[in-house]
């Protein structure tokens, strides 16, 4: 929201590109995340800070975030908020789990993404037909899916057949999970029946710097995968590739970027909202089925745990694009499987990896302070004051808070779990925090559009 | 208004009969769309609806529900005008959740540690609690402000910090103690001289803490509508650049809107706390924040509109309690509640747009006419 101008002596990008220009940064960027936590690893003695078991609950936590990512995604490049993600991912769960349990988990996928589209589509009428504001209509949406879901699973789980076979009132009978995959040779897949060998995984129990790391790292994306896991990670691509290279994406952005321009060159600016939502509802719904049936074989009540907002907030964090919302859900998935696997030891250790990175970012903002400092702006030749103190208050919080997170670290063994309990949330804080001034929404985002009536 | 008629009289006259019923009726129309809606679910799940609305309104009007439905919509109503605050503004206040528990939490540990005589213990309470709700939500402006974090974004997510750092204090080797007999662990309890005495009632207690609810309401209305910062803050929201344009600072609005709505949200725990349960303990009520933004929508951030939609909600809930017994899950409230917002902000939306076309018509005629706009009768404000 606020415009102060970032006046950087860094020329200005070129105009956002297609994602493979970024590619190479994102890949340096990343190889340097990953030899710091296995330098760390080694210090603290944290071995799961970087296994298989947790890259592979990671990405199982990812993926639900990542889905409602796109979900958003879908929607806000159409121009419509959509805060009810929460609500269509609970419908989904209860949809997927009320036909998985009868019909197969396959069955409980499909009827998921159906019973998230539905909630798109209330939000669509809503929004898109009414022009209610959206994000009032999401948060009675969430209010909705949450109540609909309750009171249905108490009519249909907890009588007769349902209840026989493991159902209640606050959950339903369990639905077979979704069959998983492991690579062949490298993970330890089968082949014909053949156990392979698992040469990553032997290579991750050695502990070694770095190459354990990369190890453990890749196993845990190549073993015991399922094939939802697998579908969702396609549907980055897919998404990136529909909205940005076919005909009808050109048109779902146009409306979320210029309504008004669209509606001149005879796009049907309502048509492609409606057609956008519904999307996005069903990518919140896939979310809700994938919790149904593959991080747990069954629907709870309250399941979904606020990963609607999380998504959310990873889509805003990756710049309303695929691939930023892609690596943002795996952030957020990384700090939620803390909660799984020896959370306060991972936490801990980790606690110095954020030092770090903060002592880094403080050096940064020095240097960029000295350089701001030396070379006067070049529209005017002032120096920029504001922005010169701006980066060494920036530097000194970095480096206070570095320090109070090492002090921490020497003093205690490990993060207590009721505090590791919010490391997505304060993680999505504070990497909101960091990255918000760089990003653009789009330009109609959550404006309400009525044909015909611009002013 | 200069011809001596009273402020009111002006008013009404301005808005004319048929906006009077036009606001009146928009309400009314929505919420028996949601009860057709309801019935409709109902009849769907095999329940005969009529028979059920009957068996509510009899348990709902019984003297110790009333008592219940009052108490209730105590927490309702301070909740939804912490929402209402920051929706004057056009801010999304949706962590009011997070701040009153964090506030109830911290009080109830100040009010049990320090015992004062009698007025001086429950101020000492009650402010704090609108300091720490206030500071709680200000995190959430600042942000905004200084660093463009959407405020919908950084209050959910500090309603999940708020659940794990009282989960983290809420324990018996930290702020709190287990209690005997039970697996409940809760802060000290504040003393007698700490409580607020409630008026007794035929069906039960209602909290005394209901006048303070009472006197929220009145300071609301006169903040937002008779005051220098009520007016820039309702033009910040209406229109950012006249709020610009006209020397409002809008970065620090934002942080003292944010503020004074988690001032008011740090007192939605208050009436429980200092007039029924004395300490915070595990099951003390949660969730109200996310009732108050609904009720807030359904009372279009009016604080007498407010009111009658804390009490509808309150008696919904109480009500439904006695579906349970019929064999209906009582989270039909739910559904219920989710519908009257979604009917409330559409019937208002058609309302508004049929506004505008009598307006249009009205003028269209008038200038037909021959008459100029100068001429014309006033037509009050806008909405």
């Amino acid at each position: 929201m606020t415009t102060t101008a970032l006046a950087e002596p860094v020329p200005m990008r070129a105009a956002p590109g297609p994602e493979g220009s970024r590619l190479p940064r994102a890949l340096l960027f990343a190889a340097v995340l990953l030899a710091l936590l296995s330098l760390v690893r080694v210090i603290t003695g944290a071995d799961d800070i970087t296994s298989s078991g947790t890259v592979g609950a990671s990405l199982r936590l990812a993926v639900p975030i990542g889905l409602a990512a796109l979900g958003g995604l879908w929607a806000e490049r159409s121009g419509v908020v959509n805060i009810g993600l929460e609500g269509m991912m609970i419908l989904g769960t209860w949809t997927g789990a009320w036909a998985g349990y009868q019909w197969g988990p396959w069955a409980g996928v499909v009827a998921g993404i159906i019973g998230g589209a539905l909630g798109g589509l209330l939000h669509a009428v809503a929004t898109v037909t009414f022009g209610v504001d959206h994000i009032v209509s999401g948060v009675a949406i969430n209010i909705l899916g949450l109540g609909l879901t309750q009171f249905l699973a108490g009519l249909l789980f907890d009588t007769g057949a349902a209840k026989a076979l493991g159902g209640g009132p606050r959950q339903s009978p369990p639905v077979d999970a979704i069959r998983t995959v492991s690579l062949p040779v490298l993970s330890g897949g089968e082949i014909f029946g053949w156990r392979s060998p698992d040469a990553l995984g032997w290579l991750e129990r050695r502990h070694w710097l770095l190459a354990s790391d990369l190890a453990g790292l890749l196993r845990g994306l190549t073993a015991g995968m399922s094939l939802l896991t697998l579908l969702a990670v396609a549907l980055v691509p897919i998404t990136f590739f529909v909205l940005w290279r076919t005909r009808f994406g050109l048109r779902v952005r146009s409306c979320g970027e210029s309504p008004y321009a669209a509606e001149s060159l005879g796009v049907s600016v309502y048509r492609m909202k409606y057609a956008a939502v519904i999307i996005s509802g069903g990518c919140a719904g896939l979310a809700g089925a994938f919790l149904v049936t593959v991080a747990s074989p069954l629907y709870q009540d309250g399941q979904t745990g606020g990963r609607g907002y999380i998504g959310l907030a990873a889509m805003i964090f990756g710049n309303w694009r695929p691939g930023g919302l892609a690596a943002g859900a795996m952030l957020f998935g990384y700090s939620d499987a803390m909660n799984l696997r020896s959370g306060g030891e991972s936490v801990h250790a980790l606690l110095l990896f954020v030092a770090i990175l903060l002592a880094g970012i403080a050096v940064w903002q020095w240097l960029r302070a000295r350089r701001l400092a030396a070379h006067p702006r070049a529209a005017d030749g002032v120096v920029d004051r504001r922005g010169v103190r701006g980066a060494y208050l920036a530097g000194a919080v970095a480096i206070t808070v570095a320090a109070l997170l090492l002090i921490w670290y020497w003093r205690s063994d490990t993060v207590p779990g009721e505090l590791v309990s919010f490391t997505p949330h304060l993680t999505t804080l504070l990497v909101l925090s960091l990255a918000s001034q760089r990003l653009r929404m789009p330009a109609a985002d959550g404006l309400i559009y009525r044909r015909g009536e611009e002013r | 208004m200069s011809d001596g008629v009273p402020g009111w009289v002006a008013i009404l006259r301005g808005l004319g009969p048929r906006r009077i019923v036009l606001r009146v009726g928009a309400p009314f129309i929505a919420l028996v769309i949601a009860l057709v809606i309801t019935m409709i679910v109902l009849r769907a799940a095999g329940v005969d609806p009529f028979n059920a609305m009957s068996s509510m309104i009899d348990y709902g009007t019984t003297s110790s529900s009333t008592v219940e439905i009052l108490n209730r919509a105590t927490g309702y109503y301070l909740s939804a005008v912490a929402v209402a605050i920051g929706f004057r503004m056009a801010l999304f206040n949706i962590g009011v959740d997070g701040q009153y528990r964090m506030a109830a939490m911290l009080s109830a540990v100040l009010g049990g540690a320090v015992a004062l005589p009698a007025p001086f213990g429950q101020i000492l309470v009650i402010v704090a609690a609108m300091l720490i709700g206030g500071a709680w939500a200000a995190i959430a402006g600042v942000l905004k402000v200084t660093r463009g974090v959407s405020e919908v974004i950084s209050t959910i997510m500090l309603n999940a910090i708020a659940t794990g750092l009282i989960a983290y204090l809420l324990n018996p080797a930290r702020l709190a103690e287990v209690r005997p007999g039970s697996n409940n662990v809760a802060t000290t309890p504040i003393p007698e001289s700490g409580r607020v005495p409630g008026f007794e009632l035929a069906g039960g207690t209602v909290f005394g803490l209901i006048v303070l609810a009472v006197a929220v309401g009145i300071a609301f209305y006169v903040v937002i509508n008779r005051t220098r910062f009520g007016y820039d803050l309702r033009i910040s929201g209406l229109s950012p650049t006249a709020a610009r344009a006209s020397g409002v600072d809008s970065r620090r609005m934002v942080v003292t809107t944010m503020a004074l709505s988690g001032a008011a949200a740090g007192l939605v725990g208050m009436p429980e706390l200092l007039g029924a349960s004395y300490q915070y303990s595990l099951n003390f009520p949660a969730g109200l924040g996310f009732t108050g933004i609904a009720i807030a929508l359904l009372g279009r951030n009016n604080p007498f509109g407010i009111g009658l939609a804390a009490l509808l909600f309150s008696f919904l809930d109480q009500s439904s309690d006695v579906l349970q017994l019929n064999d209906v899950p009582k989270e039909i409230v739910l559904v219920m509640q989710g519908t009257v917002v979604l009917t409330v902000v559409i019937v208002y939306e058609l309302v508004r747009r049929f506004e505008i076309r009598l307006q249009q018509r009205a003028v269209a005629a008038d200038l037909a006419a021959g008459r100029t706009i100068a001429q014309q009768e006033p037509t009050g404000g806008t909405a």
